[in-house]
């Protein structure tokens, strides 16, 4: 049984599905955060098998890019998320609805 | 050297014009009195120049010249360009020299003002707009002076802007002006579409080419509109007599030499136009005529002894206007001379009387002042014989040829000189009237006020105008017509004079109707008991009307003030506040009722934002899915 790039993308949407329940059920803002590059990463591996099955290194390229800006948003998030949580001795993302309509 | 000062012609505008801006920037700083002389000797500089350039002009060798100073308005045809031809030099040979006269008056008469330079600056800047306004080449700059002419005169009326009097005055001047510029805009605009310039090369040159009858009359009725504001004519006189609440130079220099003599000019200066159009210059006659009667009567009632010397202006500039309807332009623009002296002079002399009556101004207040002052007696006495037409004095010459002309035209004009007549005896009963209550008689002052004569820098501009008054007709006479040659080139064909022993018995006619006014002014009021007693018996109601002259002001003010302020009110309080401020409000009401109801969709909970992104994606996606593609 060769591991064809069906696979990869099967294993991509599952990866991609778990992170966006997990925004949506989650409370936690580390844990969101956990999440959001959960599914960053479901989208470089799409990227990767496209590129190999299409023997473009294209795909590759933008996978690079993604990762410079997943850790760039890393730092600030998590920055943000301490400082909240400095303040407020909380992380949930309930409690931060002040700029609610 | 008359070849350069013509060439440079612009150099008359220019002197007062430099005087004004220096006047106003380093005025307060000089002070008392440079700031009078400097004025002073602008507009004497502006007078000597002019003079030169005039003389080539005088000797008849040379009659007709255009300066172009600079491009301006080229496509309209309105250049800064200045016309150099009789009628435009002896204009500003009386603008200069009698404002001249007035500059230097004011020195005294402004003494101790802590306003004075900027008196000066306003004068020489009036000087300046005057000039321009006389020695334009189109119509275009010829508005430019007009106007300015309008602001100066609001500026200079409510000179002493403190008193609500002189503030409301100054901007009634403006006020009535704008309207008679209302028209005289029109007018300019119709030139404008019939000959595509506004420069007077095309237009008067022979505009019969071009207006046909009916354009002619309208233009000319449109420019006669503006010239009722400018000069003061029924129906938009009633600036001039609230207009003494400036200082009595300004008002010398207004009823004189500058602004109300600019619609006389203008009709005499468009005189090719009025030639075409019986009809309007019928109307300009007639409009003159009424005007000198309607104020005479209204003069012999007040006791203001201003304020008869302003109806009394009105009055004569009716003659003017009667004189340059009646095709007489030389006549007229005689008498706009003439009057320039004597009306300046009996100006400058109210001045001196009110300086030495410490401000007074009632008639019935004073008398007796012959002996206190006696040069401004004497020249008063020559200005009265002059403005009541008296030989051989100015008035007279310049009187008796509108008259006459006025007569020899026939049918109508008839009756517009009977009505001349009857003024002429008016005119000469109110002048007498203000004469003798001022200076003959017993004294009828108020406790404490010590009369005295002016200073020297009044007194000698009295004297130069009162010698003005005296002779200054005589450039004009049945026998030498010098005027009448000098100014012909640059007018329309010209009316006739009678002649003969018509000529004799029209002017017998109106010595003998200027005699009789005097005498029974003179019977009335040089006594010891000087009272209106016999008018308020005899004729009550009428009488009281003439010194309330006719209550016109009231009269407009229900027609015209009342509404207006009413429409303004409407505007602002109706208009404005609900109609313009309703739509803004109107449109920020409802973005904000939109706003507040889409407001909840923001809730401020992270998951709802990401869900709803979600349900975005996943629609987005079944789209693509279902129609294969974007």
């Amino acid at each position: 049984m060769t591991v064809t790039a069906g696979w990869y993308m099967t294993l991509a949407a599952v990866l991609f599905g778990i992170g966006a329940i997990g925004i949506l059920v989650r409370r936690n803002a580390v844990v969101m955060f956990m999440c959001i590059e959960l599914m960053l990463n479901a989208v470089n591996l799409t990227f990767i098998a496209a590129g190999q099955q299409l023997h473009d290194l294209a795909g590759q390229l933008a996978v690079f890019f993604v990762l410079v800006v997943a850790a760039a948003e890393v730092v600030v998030g998590l920055a943000i998320i301490v400082a909240i949580f400095r303040n407020r001795k909380t992380a949930s993302v309930d409690e931060l609805h002040e700029m609610k309509g | 050297m008359a070849d350069f000062f013509i060439s440079h012609i612009w150099v008359v505008i220019l002197l007062p014009a430099l005087g004004a801006v220096f006047l106003h920037f380093f005025g307060r700083k000089i002070g008392e009195p440079w700031a009078g002389i400097i004025g002073s000797t602008m507009v004497g500089l502006s007078f000597l120049a002019g003079l030169f350039a005039a003389i080539p002009v005088l000797q008849g060798t040379s009659e007709h010249h255009v300066v172009t100073v600079f491009e301006w308005l080229s496509p309209v045809g309105a250049n800064a360009e200045l016309l150099w031809d009789p009628l435009s030099a002896f204009m500003v040979l009386i603008v200069t020299g009698v404002g001249f006269l007035i500059h230097v008056y004011s020195i005294g008469y402004m003494h101790g003002d802590e306003r004075f330079a900027r008196f000066f600056t306003y004068l020489n800047l009036f000087v300046t707009s005057m000039l321009t306004l006389v020695l334009a080449n189109n119509f275009g700059l010829m508005f430019v002076g007009w106007e300015m002419v309008g602001l100066c005169s609001y500026l200079l009326i409510s000179f002493y802007y403190t008193k609500p009097s002189a503030a409301a005055a100054g901007k009634k001047a403006f006020i009535v002006n704008r309207i008679g510029d209302f028209g005289f805009l029109i007018g300019l605009m119709i030139i404008f579409s019939s000959f595509g310039t506004l420069s007077y090369s095309t237009v008067l040159n022979d505009p019969g080419k071009v207006l046909g009858a009916g354009a002619a009359t309208a233009v000319g009725l449109l420019l006669l509109i503006g010239a009722t504001g400018k000069s003061a004519q029924l129906p938009l006189y009633v600036w001039l007599p609230d207009a003494m609440e400036g200082p009595s130079p300004v008002s010398a220099l207004i009823h004189a030499a500058t602004m109300v003599t600019a619609g006389v000019f203008m009709i005499a200066r468009t005189s090719a136009i009025y030639g075409l159009s019986p009809v309007a210059s019928g109307v300009v006659a007639t409009i003159g005529a009424f005007t000198a009667f309607y104020a005479a009567t209204i003069a012999m009632a007040q006791t203001d002894a201003k304020r008869i010397l302003a109806y009394s202006t009105i009055s004569q500039i009716g003659y003017m206007i009667l004189g340059v309807g009646s095709a007489a332009y030389v006549a007229g623009v005689f008498h706009l001379m003439t009057h320039a002296f004597f009306k300046a002079l009996l100006f400058l002399g109210a001045g001196a009387v009110m300086h030495g009556m410490s401000g007074n101004l009632n008639i019935f207040k004073m008398g007796g002042l012959w002996s206190k002052m006696k040069v401004t007696g004497i020249t008063m006495a020559v200005a009265t014989l002059a403005i009541s037409g008296i030989p051989p004095f100015a008035g007279f010459w310049s009187k008796d040829d509108i008259l006459g002309k006025t007569f020899e035209r026939g049918g109508y004009y008839i009756f517009l000189w009977a009505i001349g007549l009857a003024a002429v005896a008016l005119t000469a009963f109110y002048m007498t009237r203000w004469f003798v209550l001022i200076f003959l008689g017993k004294p009828r002052w108020d406790e404490g006020i010590h009369p005295h004569e002016a200073p020297k820098t009044m007194t000698v501009p009295l004297m130069v105008l009162a010698f003005l008054a005296t002779f200054g007709g005589f450039i004009n006479t049945p026998w030498k017509p010098g005027l009448e040659h000098f100014l012909e080139p640059a007018l329309d064909h010209v009316a006739e004079a009678p002649a003969g022993g018509m000529a004799w018995l029209l002017s017998g006619i109106s010595v003998l109707v200027a005699l009789g006014g005097i005498f029974v002014a003179w019977r009335l009021y040089n006594r010891a008991d000087a009272t209106e007693e016999r008018w308020t018996t005899t004729i009550p109601s009428l009488w009281r009307r003439m010194g309330h002259a006719y209550y016109i002001d009231d009269v407009y003010g229900t027609l015209v003030v009342a509404p207006g302020k009413l429409l303004a009110a409407f505007s602002a309080f109706v208009f404005d506040k609900r109609i313009v401020d309703g739509a803004v409000n109107g449109v920020g009401a409802v973005v904000r009722r939109v706003a507040a109801s889409l407001r909840p969709l923001q809730t401020g909970y992270v998951r709802t934002y990401a869900l709803t992104i979600a349900a975005g994606a996943i629609g987005l996606i079944i789209w693509f899915l279902s129609t294969g593609g974007l």
